[in-house]
């Protein structure tokens, strides 16, 4: 084992993957040259050679639409883009190509590409650099959508990523680059399907992904000072979703929080809150809660910025009204 | 693609230009005729959603598909009858898509807009416009990092050279001097938006020119030109050349689509381009040549009547998909249904 950083697993899981397929090559914005703005593709420039490691011009819809259609010949591409806000630039090609051509084409042109994002807040980089949109992408039929919380998911679901057959986005968190995990040295290979019970309980179940899985596991240790048995599930897969692993721990739980620092309305954490109701609705001894980001665009002031985002005490106090 | 000299078909050419000559009258037959098929279908509410007919642009589509192989790919937009049609799609998968049935070349999942067939590299079928350059950029990126000579030839129309996505494609192309032959159909009206309404530089190939690609303005009523332009385009992107631009002068003598009113064009504009109609133009040519003779045309033409009634009796006697499978290609998941 060995303590690495989020973002070093991150580079693992990209190096690994071009060592073992010539047909994986990496394009986006600063990450050869510039060695990646997080710095994750640092060095594989000089190690990998400026045919697969490739810097783009500031062209999210062609570079984008360019993996897919490096995909469709035959190519397993990563595309990296900076941050979610810009990947708004490409979602014509995202949404109307690399979603929809196996189900178009009646079956015949298979997608397999893999875009990786930054997402989210906490650095203060204010309204055009700091959104969760992910659960946006997650509202896309034909497309997987994977939020890696911890080192081992950061360098593992990366492999599996590139040999799904349909196209998958990698979320990021960008607050999570500097954590550091402790790792196996050799990679174990992880699904990118499940949900995982990052901590077990018998209280409530707080339902988290992401950068928010740090938030959850935080105030379920404090709870626990409390007498209160939280189980925190980190969904890892936003689309689809792992709601059988959900719906069990609510059937043992009898309550559900869901953490999710995307907007509360229309998004990622309606969608649990909805699945959970639908399905699971006489388990429940409290209704579904949810703790979410504020429905600002992102502020720039620290303290501004911390209020509009989940912070561990949002969900402690969550928790106790929900037990109380 | 139909070869010229196996061609089935009863005019008997005197020599190899001729029968080339004759090969490029009938491929352009076959789209037109097609195509106005399409119309007497969409009046009975067999063909239904949107229909963009290419009548009048014959040209462009079988001039460019000549400069291609079978190892080529093509990337083609949501008027793309002509280009599926020339590029060698079976004209009963075609008709059967536009009709929604199962038999259809893309299952009917996606209609005149979204004509798609793996066999002869044809990656659709792109209703967004400019959509499709970004992907045809890719394919020429997979052949160039997998050191394949081939040519991904991009379709789009004047409107497409307004999008952002345009410009992009441009640049990443030209900076990685990756095989694309970006071919530009101008028919003067991005729907019905004349291009002086729309664009501040109306010349389109020095817009390809300034990103350093070597561009050609060819006439796209005149499939000899089309073709000698694009073969030419198409070697030089083969052989290692960068993306080429070609620019395709051409006409719809039809509404934009079947809802179209058409109240924007002058008829006597459109009258005037139809004495430039292709197919009367190469028939002409070949009949000077003595290449064919009385009752030949005719004869092409019952030909290829039967071959269009083949396909719409294909395709009327085909099959909906069942409503089980709805879900099936969302992802491959999802592919392995109950039908094979």
């Amino acid at each position: 084992m060995s303590t690495i950083t989020y973002r070093e697993a991150v580079r693992q899981g990209i190096r690994d993957a071009l060592v073992r397929d010539e047909r994986v090559f990496v394009m986006g914005e600063d990450i050869g040259h510039y060695g990646g703005c997080y710095a994750v593709t640092l060095g594989m420039l000089e190690e990998f050679g400026a045919q697969r490691i490739r810097d783009t011009p500031l062209s999210e819809s062609a570079f984008v639409g360019a993996g897919i259609g490096a995909a469709l010949g035959g190519m397993r591409p990563i595309v990296e883009i900076m941050t979610v806000n810009f990947s708004l630039l490409a979602l014509d090609q995202i949404m109307n190509n690399a979603a929809t051509l196996l189900y178009m084409s009646g079956g015949q042109f298979n997608v397999p590409l893999v875009i990786r994002m930054a997402t989210g807040a906490g650095r203060q980089v204010a309204a055009q650099h700091s959104h969760s949109l992910e659960g946006w992408y997650a509202h896309i039929p034909g497309l997987r959508i994977l939020a890696p919380a911890t080192v081992e998911d950061a360098r593992g679901m990366l492999w599996p990523a590139l040999n799904d057959p349909d196209p998958v986005l990698i979320f990021e968190h960008a607050m999570l680059y500097n954590v550091e995990g402790e790792l196996s040295d050799d990679p174990v290979p992880v699904d990118i399907s499940t949900a995982a019970i990052r901590r077990a309980g018998s209280d409530v179940t707080i339902i988290a992904y992401g950068g928010t899985v740090r938030t959850a596991l935080a105030a379920a240790e404090q709870l626990a000072s409390e007498g209160i048995s939280a189980e925190v599930i980190d969904l890892r897969c936003l689309r689809p979703l792992d709601t059988p692993t959900i719906f069990a721990s609510v059937a043992r739980t009898h309550r559900a929080l869901v953490v999710d620092e995307g907007w509360r309305s229309g998004g990622l954490s309606a969608e649990v809150s909805a699945r959970i109701t639908e399905e699971a609705f006489y388990d429940l001894d409290a209704p579904v809660a949810r703790v979410c980001g504020a429905e600002v665009p992102m502020p720039y002031a620290k303290h501004l910025e911390d209020e509009a985002i989940p912070q561990v005490q949002d969900v402690i106090a969550a928790v106790r009204q929900m037990v109380a | 693609m139909t070869d010229a000299v196996s061609s089935p078909g009863s005019v008997v050419a005197a020599t190899d230009v001729d029968a080339h000559m004759i090969h490029l009258l009938r491929e352009m037959m076959r789209i037109r005729r097609f195509e106005e098929r399409c119309v007497e279908l969409y009046s009975r509410t067999a063909i239904r959603g949107f229909l963009h007919l290419a009548i009048g642009e014959e040209a462009c589509a079988v001039g460019v598909m000549e400069a291609l192989t079978p190892d080529d790919a093509v990337v083609a937009t949501y008027r793309e009858h002509g280009h599926a049609l020339a590029r060698g799609l079976s004209m009963r998968a075609t008709m059967a898509e536009l009709e929604g049935k199962v038999e259809g070349c893309s299952r009917g999942r996606g209609g005149s807009m979204h004509l798609f067939d793996a066999s002869t590299r044809f990656y659709g079928g792109n209703a967004i416009v400019a959509g499709g350059l970004p992907l045809a950029v890719g394919l020429a990126l997979a052949d160039h990092l997998q050191g394949r000579r081939r040519v991904t030839a991009c379709f789009f129309g004047d409107g497409a050279v307004a999008e952002g996505e345009f410009h992009e494609s441009m640049n990443l192309a030209s900076l990685w001097h990756l095989p694309v032959l970006f071919c530009c159909e101008n028919n003067l009206y991005a729907m019905g938006t004349a291009l002086k309404f729309t664009e501040s530089e109306t010349d389109l190939s020095l817009k390809a020119s300034s990103y350093r690609i070597p561009s050609w303005e060819v006439d796209g009523m005149d499939v000899l030109a089309v073709e000698g332009a694009a073969r030419q385009a198409a070697e030089a992107v083969r052989g290692g050349g960068g993306p080429h631009f070609l620019e395709m002068r051409t006409y719809r003598f039809r509404a934009h689509s079947m809802y179209d009113p058409d109240r924007y064009r002058d008829k006597g504009e459109v009258e005037g381009w139809k004495e430039h109609d292709p197919i009367p133009a190469l028939a002409a040519q070949l009949s000077e040549r003595g290449a064919i003779a009385d009752g030949d045309l005719e004869r092409m033409e019952s030909e290829i009547d039967d071959e269009v009634q083949d396909a719409v009796t294909f395709a009327d006697a085909g099959t909906f998909e069942p409503i089980e499978d709805l879900e099936r290609f969302v992802t491959s998941e999802h592919s392995s249904g109950a039908t094979p």
